[in-house]
């Protein structure tokens, strides 16, 4: 079989394109019921008296419940789900509901409950909450200097986690080196914003006491234990569905107050309760990605190779710790992985402000860390009138140093080791594909007519397929079918092809005959989820190393029926075959029904009940897919606006299982970088109050944004695997920013611009043209 | 208690005759009183573009439109596209083949959008279909699987 490899028709599209997908929304119970929140308008305030009779009264209406309600079923009042680290300096888990302080708008503070949304919000707006608006930490820089408020009045201050990543004698390197530069960067990235919200159906059985949650989330079996946890119920009780998800991106991998309030809400009413979120909401309770203020300096010798950065960031947390101090983990490590970089030392200090909590989205924070270093690169460059690329050359890892072991540890504590790939053949490849050593006559050329082009390129490295396992059961039942179950969970990114395309690859070819169950935590009884470019690298290793188990169970028992050596069989399609005799054959169905057990009969010698395996292979270490972006720009000097003339991407993410799976999940994170660059941007007001409410505001990048863009791949299979994946779900999205911005800076090169910040504007640009013009 | 009135619509060829709530948006109307899941929703601001259906052929937000305003009108939604059950249209066939959707929530809105775009101009460049879909939001493709799709149906070149 040849399977993997090839752009095999993906198993989702038929029912997605014929409008038969499964979102949250399109789930329907009898009896059901809606839900709706009544949320905090301010981003700090003290809840004093919650008044819920004028929304009880309204015809339609069967609860309104706030936190006293739901305390009774709360053995755990707070979402436990904070990684694990040393470092924190308060615990900040979120409550179901709160008691009597909001930290953020949107926060909820009540649910209604009644027979559909319309009614739902109507009574939500009825119900009366005595508000006393406290002083707000509106910004993560603020809220660490002494006089700041506190973003929680009982906090002893703003301060969430702080620790300090490196290796090395920095001081020394410092203290020796030809050339120190300084830089200062913001960066911001917003929300997911994936096109479908959030939602949860809950149910309730009467009968046995358990609780089915149908909820859009990219980890089904966390949300299972955080169920159980806050509930005190055992994993019997809580069974937790993924149906299709609309996209993910990161938020989703989060367990959200509404969803424990659902299921609760389904258990009080006695009746299936459904939420779904709106885009309103999903900007204002959705978990998202906001602002890094970073103070840097690099020290390089005379031929521009680098000795040594120090500095320090500050990261915006939200309100509370739904994730952990991951992200400004992953950003500061960046830093180091990728360019030989002798010594390190980079404080992070999380702080804690008015708004949604702070976590993941596409990239978590690897996109920070690269922007840091590739504008450091371009520094250097300029101030030693060196190339932008050849500066890179010099200090990008070799290929001949792999495996290549970095001086950083992940937040895992395990050994950052960068294990294969040529990141300076990537880089020349971009730079051919670009037109990188012409370019300045073409930029030249242009600007004689007024025409402002600019090239930027900027390198990544990121850490995939982290562990340490996911869990895959394959199993042929006598039916005939092949059933795959997983705890992966399925949110676009061709989950479900991916894994039968594997299996397939192993049990006669035919993917028609697989059915995958991704994200039910009743199929399997351990998961982990959607999240860190991990599932083909995970998942598809436990996936073949389950189905080559169970191929062989199947050629055994085969070999039994068929009164044929096992050497001599192969299996074709749906039927094991002897070897160049025709007609020797016998179809999986009947394979199957040998070993589902007959009372009193006794299986064939030597074989095992049933035709299945589960496998949860254990891959601690984390495989490195890298790349290269070049981008040219051309910059509209009157307006400030940015056109993307051409971008190029070239990557390695080890042995492409699916080449049109890969390019689609580049191409959506190129789009997704371009929004970081120029458009996205999630706003508020110095009182914690956002300006970006909708998506008129909030710009996601059109079909007129994208540039032309030429895909190339390298392929240096990882040794940590068997099939030599590398993740690619978030490496789209790592290096564009920099080198869009990079390309920027380079068509304003005339007017001596400078960029040290993400996103820009087209009123950033017309400024840094008009300050140079006066 | 809110006010209904009693409307009469075709959708996907089928006539239905409802009462409904003044106050039901088209989107809400398919949706939860004819169970036409495909139509999705994706800001009910009339920004994303996943809601789109036909209204007698042209393209609307299902969102920003009353079920009321649709009395006596003619409805497509995305399970009225397919010609048959085993049968795709080109245009979902091109999708498809050209890795037009990932999550597929955008999908039914692209596709309706698409369907009046090419009635209206059959032999589009590279630009065009960028414009006409540049009021649908998909979040996973980067467009360019839409667009090759649209372009693998037309016979038109990437530019």
């Amino acid at each position: 079989m040849k399977l993997i490899g090839a752009s095999v028709a993906r198993l989702e599209d038929e029912p997605l394109l014929r409008g038969k997908g499964r979102f949250i929304d399109d789930l329907h119970m009898p009896g059901m019921l809606e839900a709706a929140f009544v949320r905090s308008p301010y981003a700090h305030a003290v809840v004093g008296a919650i008044r819920k009779e004028a929304a009880l009264a309204l015809r339609g209406v069967h609860a309104v419940l706030v936190r006293d309600d739901l305390l009774a079923y709360l053995r755990n009042e707070h979402m436990v789900v904070g990684l694990p680290s040393k470092d924190y300096k308060q615990d900040l888990n979120r409550p179901a509901l709160p008691s009597d302080e909001v930290v953020h708008v949107g926060q909820p503070i009540a649910m209604v409950i009644a027979d559909n949304r319309y009614i739902a919000e109507d009574a939500a707006a009825l119900v009366e909450v005595d508000w006393a608006p406290l002083p707000e930490v509106g910004d993560c820089k603020a809220a660490l200097s002494a006089d700041a408020p506190k973003a929680h009045r009982h906090s002893p201050h703003n301060l969430v986690g702080e620790f300090t990543i490196g290796y090395g004698d920095v001081d020394a390197q410092f203290a020796a080196a030809k050339h120190i530069f300084k830089e200062r960067y913001w960066q911001h990235r917003g929300g997911s914003h994936s096109i479908e919200c959030r939602g949860t159906v809950a149910v309730h059985d009467g009968n046995d006491g358990r609780l089915t949650v149908w909820t859009s989330t990219q980890m089904p079996h966390a949300a299972q234990r955080v169920l159980c946890d806050m509930l005190g119920f055992d994993e019997n009780a809580v069974r937790v569905v993924t149906p299709d998800v609309g996209g993910g991106f990161g938020p989703k991998l989060v367990f959200y107050p509404e969803d424990v309030c659902v299921a609760i809400g389904a258990m009080i009413v006695g009746r299936p309760v459904k939420w779904i979120e709106d885009r309103l909401e999903h900007f204002v309770a959705t978990t998202q990605e906001r602002d890094q203020y970073w103070e840097v300096e690099v020290a390089v010798d005379g031929d521009g190779r680098l000795l040594a950065i120090r500095g320090e960031v500050i990261h915006d947390h939200g309100a509370y710790t739904a994730r952990g101090l991951n992200l400004p983990y992953n950003s500061a490590e960046q830093i180091a992985v990728g360019y030989e970089l002798p010594a390190y030392r980079m404080k992070v200090r999380v702080a804690l402000t008015n708004k949604i909590a702070v976590t993941p989205v596409r990239g978590a924070g690897h996109p920070q860390g690269v922007f840091v270093m590739e504008r450091l690169l371009d520094r250097i460059a300029r101030e030693l009138s060196l190339d932008r690329a050849e500066v890179r050359r010099r200090n990008l890892v070799p290929a001949h140093k792999m495996p290549y072991q970095t001086g950083v540890k992940n937040r895992g504590g395990m050994a950052v080791v960068l294990d294969s790939g040529d990141y300076p053949r990537c880089q020349q490849d971009a730079l051919d594909r670009i037109g990188w050593s012409d370019f300045p006559r073409r930029q030249a050329d242009a600007r004689k007519t007024g025409c402002y082009l600019g090239i930027g390129i900027a390198n990544f490295v990121k850490g995939t397929g982290r562990g340490p396992f996911e869990t895959v059961t394959v199993r042929i039942g006598p039916s005939g079918r092949i059933l795959v179950h997983t705890g992966a969970a399925a949110m676009g990114q061709s989950t479900r092809t991916m894994l039968a395309q594997i299996v397939a690859e192993q049990l006669g070819g035919d993917m028609s005959n697989v059915t995958v169950v991704a994200g039910d935590t009743g199929t399997v009884a351990t998961g982990m989820g959607g999240s860190n470019s991990r599932q083909a690298v995970l998942a598809g290793t436990s996936a073949h190393t389950a189905a080559v188990n169970v191929r062989n169970k199947v050629i055994k028992v085969a070999s039994h029926l068929l009164e044929a050596a096992e050497q001599d069989l192969d299996i074709e399609g749906r039927s094991v075959v002897v070897k160049g005799v025709k007609d020797m054959r016998v179809d999986f169905a009947k394979v199957a029904s040998a070993v589902a057990g007959t009372a009193g009969y006794s299986l064939p010698a030597g074989v095992e009940p049933g035709l299945e395996a589960t496998e949860s292979v254990v891959i601690d270490p984390m495989t490195y897919a890298n790349g290269t972006a070049a981008a040219e720009v051309e910059v509209d000097i009157e307006t400030g606006g940015v056109r993307i003339v051409k971008l190029v991407f070239v990557h390695d993410c080890g042995r492409i299982l699916h080449p049109m799976i890969v390019n689609g999940q580049l191409l959506g994170g190129i789009a997704h970088g371009i929004g970081n660059a120029l458009f996205e941007w999630m706003r508020y007001d110095e009182h914690g109050q956002p300006l970006t409410g909708t998506l008129a505001d909030y710009l996601l990048v059109t079909a007129t944004e994208m540039p032309a863009i030429e895909l190339s791949h390298h392929e240096s299979p990882t040794p940590l695997n068997p099939l030599g994946i590398k993740g690619v779900g978030e490496c789209g999205v790592i290096p564009i920013a920099p080198a869009v911005i990079s390309a920027v800076e380079d068509a304003l090169a005339p007017f001596g611009a400078r960029i040290a910040r993400t996103p820009i504007t087209p009123g950033d640009i017309v400024a840094m043209v008009t300050a140079r013009a006066k | 208690m809110a006010d209904s009135r009693s409307i009469s619509l075709k959708v996907n060829g089928v006539a239905y005759q409802k009462d409904v709530e003044v106050r039901v948006t088209l989107a809400d109307f398919l949706r939860h009183e004819l169970r036409l899941t495909g139509t999705h929703i994706g800001c009910e601001h009339g920004v994303c573009g996943a809601c789109t259906v036909l209204v007698d052929g042209r393209s609307m937000r299902s969102c920003l439109m009353l079920a009321v305003q649709a009395n006596g009108h003619e409805v497509t939604t995305i399970e009225g596209v397919a010609p048959s059950p085993t049968e795709l249209h080109p245009l979902q066939q091109a999708l498809r083949e050209c890795h037009g959707l990932q999550c597929g929530f955008c999908t039914p809105g692209m596709v309706t959008t698409l369907m009046e775009f090419l009635k209206d101009c059959p032999n589009p460049t590279e630009e065009e279909v960028r414009i006409a879909i540049c009021g649908n939001l998909c979040r996973c493709t980067g467009y360019q699987g839409i667009v090759d799709a649209v372009l693998a149906v037309t016979g038109g070149k990437r530019a």
